[in-house]
């Protein structure tokens, strides 16, 4: 007889039952999926979680699709833990893009080294005013920001469209939806030469080190926990919880616009109709399976870009839908949260049924 | 005119009743203390098993019965997560979610971007003949009119019967609900099966009835709105469907303006109705008392009987 009761314990080892349990599901999952797709077991292996170490080229992958996922989980997760459930990272990083992009398009043979600084601060700004909407609802309006962030997120890809294919199109590219190419100013160096990994995944660190900083060392951080943990004894202290609303979404929304700008400003090099393939919802994911730990978090978006560059080597290699990463990502996540109840709760197994 | 008046009381149904028949669904479950934000998802794998009994040669109650069968099936995955292994419903609905969106792209691949013929229509004699309304109104497939019918009988067995005392004292109180002898756990469940499977009913509506055809992502963010409209349908049913509606017209709006001929981008006029419901969630929720005095207490508590 299973029992679950309230826990009283510190957790201690079981907190890191709900990763790994997690991890291996999706490795078994990822397997029996690719061989459901006519894929061998042992070459579905291979393909999601060799192959992205067997080379150079591919390990560099994972770096730069490790970057993206880092910022924005390391931003989010300060949210999380004060209950602020900001979903609308996706829509925040397209607006990130879209700021971006203003200067390298408007100023296309611009030789100023301070243009990719200029680009990181407009981006941001944009990624922050588009989570200020839903910060300024929730506090004003009371507006739920789950659905709030989420209906942004579809405006934002329709203010996209409408950019790429007007005002921002490339004048000279055939009509195709997508900007000029950026000048060398413009873009990111690159951390690994010969390979796309760029200087943005040293921004990932260091957004890890303040994250860090920020939730264990800071009064802040204190406080915007106290008020995901306690609302009731946050109100007594007088923690705001306005306040507490505001910077969860700002920092997120700078984030997540930064991680925008280094997504034009790094693989893509112009502004597309596509520019994130999904970063947005897969760190929400980073966040959960690190525990909301900068740390976890770390790890989580590491083994997550794995996933990433696993999937495009199976697609190419194999032809499995792209989709087949969603799924994976999903199993994750609900393996995680159902394995949480090693950590919330006391599991226990007794040998006596209950009377 | 009158044919602008009549393709917009068309529209506006053929729109509304996928909104309408998930979001009482919604209710039903979020009543009994379950906030499942897992819509979308359930609604893209309904939309999908629908669409491929049709092109299997199967009928279209067949398709749409079976894709409420296949989203509760994730629904129950949803269930498990959240009732028993007690999960923070947020973060499972966001999970399932996923899952869900993944798997019918998945299942979806083969069958990109094909078609199915449109459900046969089932004109009401009599009434189908009058002038704008008739065709508006009354020529239309049946499970448009079956809709409101269920808003109906929704409102009737939540607010009528024991079965929606049930329910709702499981989403009010579960602690007394269970002190009674009411097993909590096994009502949620319950709900969350039902949701589900309206929901996949909602999505095969949409791909076998409405659209017509399978295109991944084709639930484009209807799931999201579904559960708005529960929030500002202040969980009532007759305000959900009011509300519906009033979103069917919505996403019209776009194709109206585009006949009066002004030139506005075609982005801005697709993003018509998640504008909208942002505002309308603003403005339902500026009055705190309106969501508090109707919202279930324990909803998106997670419950662990005591014994």
């Amino acid at each position: 007889m299973i029992r679950i009761e309230p826990r009283t314990r510190a957790p201690g080892l079981w907190a890191a039952v709900p990763p790994v349990l997690a991890v291996l599901a999706t490795i078994l999952a990822s397997t029996v999926i690719l061989n459901i797709l006519g894929v061998p077991p042992l070459d579905a292996l291979h393909y999601l979680y060799v192959a992205p170490f067997s080379s150079r080229f591919n390990f560099a992958e994972v770096l730069l699709k490790m970057a993206p996922l880092l910022i924005i989980a390391q931003a989010l997760a300060i949210g999380f833990r004060a209950r602020i459930w900001n979903i609308g990272a996706e829509g925040q990083l397209i607006l990130g893009a879209i700021g971006g992009s203003l200067l390298p398009v408007a100023f296309n043979d611009s030789v100023n080294p301070l243009m990719l600084p200029a680009m990181a601060a407009i981006g941001m700004v944009f990624g922050m005013g588009w989570a200020a909407i839903a910060a300024w609802l929730r506090t004003r309006f009371n507006a739920n920001e789950i659905l709030v962030t989420l209906m942004l997120n579809s405006i934002a890809l329709q203010l996209l469209y409408y950019l790429v294919s007007g005002p921002l199109r490339d004048p000279y590219g055939y009509n195709f939806p997508q900007s000029a190419l950026f000048p060398d100013v413009a873009m990111l160096p690159t951390l690994i030469s010969g390979t796309r990994a760029n200087s943005a995944l040293i921004v990932a660190l260091a957004a890890t080190l303040l994250a860090w900083g920020l939730t264990q060392r800071s009064f802040v951080g204190f406080r915007l926990r106290v008020g995901g943990l306690a609302p009731g004894a946050a109100r007594y202290a007088g923690f705001s919880e306005h306040r507490a609303i505001w910077m969860a979404l700002l920092i997120g929304g700078g984030a997540a616009g930064l991680a925008g700008v280094f997504e034009v400003a790094g693989p893509l090099g112009q502004l597309q109709r596509v520019v994130t393939p999904g970063y947005g919802f897969a760190a929400i994911i980073v966040a959960f399976l690190g525990g909301l730990n900068p740390v976890g978090i770390l790890a989580a978006s590491f083994f997550m870009a794995v996933i990433y560059v696993g999937g495009d080597v199976a697609q190419t290699a194999a032809g499995v839908p792209h989709t087949v990463n969603l799924v994976l990502q999903g199993v994750l996540l609900v393996t995680y949260v159902a394995a949480r109840v090693f950590t919330d709760y006391q599991v226990t197994w007794s040998q006596r049924a209950k009377a | 005119m009158t044919e602008t008046l009549t393709f917009l009381l068309s529209g506006t149904l053929l729109a509304g009743t996928p909104l309408l028949i998930a979001a009482l669904g919604e209710l039903v479950t979020e009543k009994s203390g379950i906030l499942n934000l897992s819509v979308e998802g359930m609604m893209a794998v309904g939309a999908i098993f629908a669409f491929m009994v049709v092109t299997g040669g199967g009928s279209y109650w067949v398709a749409l019965a079976a894709g409420g069968m296949a989203a509760l099936v994730v629904a129950a995955l949803f269930a498990v997560v959240v009732i028993f292994t007690l999960a923070n419903q947020v973060a499972a609905g966001l999970a399932v979610g996923i899952l869900g969106l993944g798997l019918a792209g998945l299942i979806g691949d083969p069958f990109e971007a094909q078609t199915v013929p449109p459900m046969p229509k089932l004109p009401i004699p009599g009434l189908a003949g009058l002038p704008v309304l008739g065709r508006g109104l009354f020529d239309h497939v049946p499970v448009v009119y079956l809709a409101p019918v269920l808003a109906l009988a929704t409102w009737l067995m939540l607010t009528r019967t024991r079965l929606g005392l049930l329910l709702r004292s499981a989403g009010e109180n579960p602690d007394a609900a269970n002190s009674i002898g009411i097993n909590v756990r096994f009502v949620r469940f319950c709900a969350t099966l039902y949701g589900g499977f309206c929901a996949g009913v909602a999505g095969g509506f949409i791909s076998v009835v409405s659209a017509t055809l399978w295109a991944d992502g084709i639930i484009a963010g209807r799931g999201w709105i579904v559960v708005a409209l529960v929030v500002f349908g202040t969980w009532r049913a007759g305000r959900i469907a009011i509300g519906a509606y009033l979103f069917g017209l919505a996403t019209l709006s776009g194709l109206l303006v585009q006949t009066t001929g002004v030139a506005i981008p075609s982005q801005l006029l697709t993003s018509i109705p998640y504008i909208v419901t942002i505002v309308a969630i603003a403005l339902l929720s500026m009055n705190p008392k309106l969501t508090w005095l109707n919202a279930p207490v324990s909803l998106g508590q997670p419950y662990l009987p005591t014994k």
